[in-house]
């Protein structure tokens, strides 16, 4: 990971600070729905590819109704994609039997397998990442939270992701530090490695005793309080029940085909 | 070693999750009961700061790769396996959320593999055997755990993903894959982790528990230790014997996997109690696992509609479908974007 997947890190952020219709969407529905969008996309069956296809709604609504940059998401999904694409790009090598034929071109069950894991994995990854964009991570936890996340962990979550910023900031000093005064371009050897990191780690060691001593001061108690925790409306249930409906309906018909026997040129040939 | 959403069956994520939320709830109670105020922020920052440490490389001599931090087993050597397994699954989650790193679905895979393995299994089954008071002991710990944590973090990704049955990989050449450059990757990992803790253990002592309190590693940990540490080498060992005498190993395996058409006897049985389980489950009707390695016998149900289906027909119709499916929800987006204006 090098800087510049922080500074996309802090976009997501931002992204999640805005005030849109589907940031106004209660979390814990959000979070619902996505987990329920994931888990009905990876059921279907291994050769499925257009029954997948309406699929892509949900996430296309929220990022649209969100105002998320589809081209930053893309981007997202692209540097994603390596070990997924290393493990499908095996199918098309073992499973060579013809699937399914266009006109006289046929595809291997293989290629197809193929086609629908990326198609899965740009589907799931998309999804999670607009949950995150359009919901931030605050509210995030606090919807985990009250669907039975144990507190301990949902204050973990959010202590890890104020902090990454502030340790990040100070690992990079720490090696900008350490490559100013090297003559050349200088690859860290095991041991420069280890005190170099070994520093930064009792340096965050002693930044959490700091915290912790500042946050014994403003009375810390063990609970993290939450200002205006969200009221759950009739809107947010409508949400999760109608995406649900729709994920279930598009499971038992493939709604791609019907739409394409719908044309006169895809029912005929 | 991330395992992706798109690898994975419904059943399979739905099971590591269960074990994950399972063991999440016992170490969570566990730190609650201990009661020590001061580990929510240590473990909060040090979660930061595995994030850090892996965008930290080192350069391995005499060749032109570079090496980082795993961090499950440096947090369990700091924190106990606990802690260091509530942090490794928030670094996991985050890593998940906002990196694209792993799936939601894949989630408990990943926090299984990553954060419970190496805090549960590699740190009190070998690196608290080995390490004892002399530095050059804690070094061959952190070396032989890193090992063994990744050598079952590979063979577990494996057997995942082969009980999910969406890849073809038979699992002999996944397991030949995956072995032995996991083996190289846990050797890097426990040069870095037994760096950093002897740096630690240099510049502040105080700070490394099992100096300061100097208690023995549990006694049935002792018992399975040997048996441990002998089937990771054997597991390492074969795997890299193999694929050195067979340069071929893949195609070879590619070739007998042809002939008999998919998995081994292992993984189709393990898929095949998966694939009956997620159909006794299965909220819809119509729901199928379908794989060609199913034996005959299996396909009663499956025998009337035939797949693959080769109908040219079918087969445009989900073309042109797909494709118009897919620019009319680009379409749906591009009317439900709300204007500038409407700020």
């Amino acid at each position: 990971m090098a800087l510049g997947t922080w500074v996309d890190f802090g976009r997501l952020d931002d992204l999640g600070q805005l005030d849109t219709a589907a940031h106004r969407i209660d979390a814990r529905a959000k979070a619902f729905t996505t987990l329920a969008f994931i888990v009905t996309v990876m059921s279907f069956a291994r050769h499925e590819v257009s029954a997948l296809t309406p699929y892509v709604l949900y996430p296309i609504t929220l990022m649209s109704l969100g105002r998320i940059p589809a081209g930053y998401l893309f981007r997202k999904v692209l540097v994603a994609a390596p070990f997924a694409l290393a493990i499908a790009i095996f199918n098309p090598c073992f499973d060579r039997q013809p699937a399914a034929a266009i006109g006289t071109f046929t595809i291997s069950g293989g290629w197809l397998s193929f086609a629908s894991i990326m198609v899965r994995f740009a589907l799931t990854v998309s999804a999670a990442l607009v949950l995150v964009a359009c919901t931030g991570m605050h509210r995030l936890c606090a919807g985990l939270e009250w669907l039975g996340l144990p507190r301990v962990f949902a204050m973990q979550l959010l202590f890890v992701h104020r902090y990454l910023f502030v340790i990040a900031a100070e690992g990079a000093r720490m090696m900008r530090s350490l490559q100013l005064r090297a003559a050349s371009p200088y690859r860290l050897s095991l041991h420069v490695y280890g005190a170099l990191v070994g520093s930064l780690l009792l340096r965050s060691m002693d930044r959490a005793g700091r915290i912790y001593g500042a946050m014994l001061a403003r009375g810390f108690d063990g609970n993290i309080r939450v200002l205006n925790r969200q009221a759950w409306r009739w809107s947010d249930a409508a949400f999760a029940a109608g995406w649900c409906l729709f994920f279930v309906v598009a499971r038992m018909w493939n709604l791609a085909d019907a739409v394409g026997r719908l044309l006169p040129t895809g029912g005929a040939s | 070693m991330h395992m992706a959403d798109a690898l994975i069956s419904p059943a399979v994520g739905g099971t590591l999750w269960a074990a994950t939320a399972g063991l999440l709830l016992h170490s969570a109670r566990n730190i609650r009961d201990t009661a020590q105020g001061q580990l929510v922020p240590m473990m909060g920052v040090l979660g930061a700061f595995i994030f850090t440490a892996q965008m930290i490389n080192f350069a391995i001599p005499g060749t032109g790769s570079s090496g980082h931090l795993g961090g499950g087993l440096l947090l369990a050597i700091l924190l106990g396996p606990h802690a260091a397994f509530l942090v490794m699954a928030s670094v996991l989650t985050v890593q998940a959320l906002f990196f694209a790193d792993g799936g939601l679905l894949a989630l408990g895979c990943n926090i299984f593999n990553l954060g419970f393995l190496p805090a549960f299994i590699a740190y009190p089954l070998v690196y608290r055997i080995i390490a004892q008071s002399t530095s050059s002991r804690a070094s061959a710990a952190a070396i032989a755990a890193a090992v063994v944590g990744l050598q079952l973090g590979a063979l577990s990704v494996v057997i995942e993903t082969q009980a999910s049955g969406i890849t073809e990989l038979p699992f002999g050449a996944f397991i030949l894959l995956m072995s032995p450059i996991h083996l190289a990757i846990g050797v890097v990992e426990g040069l870095a982790t037994a760096a950093v803790v002897a740096f630690v253990r240099q510049a502040r002592p105080y700070a490394m528990p099992e100096l300061s309190a100097q208690s023995p590693a549990p006694r049935f940990a002792r018992a399975i230790f040997p048996g441990l540490l002998l089937s990771a080498l054997l597991v390492g060992g074969a795997g890299s014997w193999f694929a050195s005498t067979r340069p071929d190993g893949l195609e070879w395996s590619l070739a007998r996997a042809s002939r008999q058409q998919g998995a081994t006897g292992l993984s189709s049985t393990v898929h095949h109690r998966l694939a009956a389980l997620q159909q006794k489950t299965a909220w819809w009707p119509d729901y199928q696992v379908r794989t060609r390695a199913t034996p005959p016998e299996a396909l009663t149900v499956k025998q009337a509609e035939p797949w693959p289906a080769v109908a040219p027909g079918t087969s445009i119709a989900g073309l042109v479908g797909g494709t118009l499916t897919l620019g009319l929800a680009t379409l749906i987006g591009i009317v439900l974007k709300p204007r500038r204006t409407a700020v």
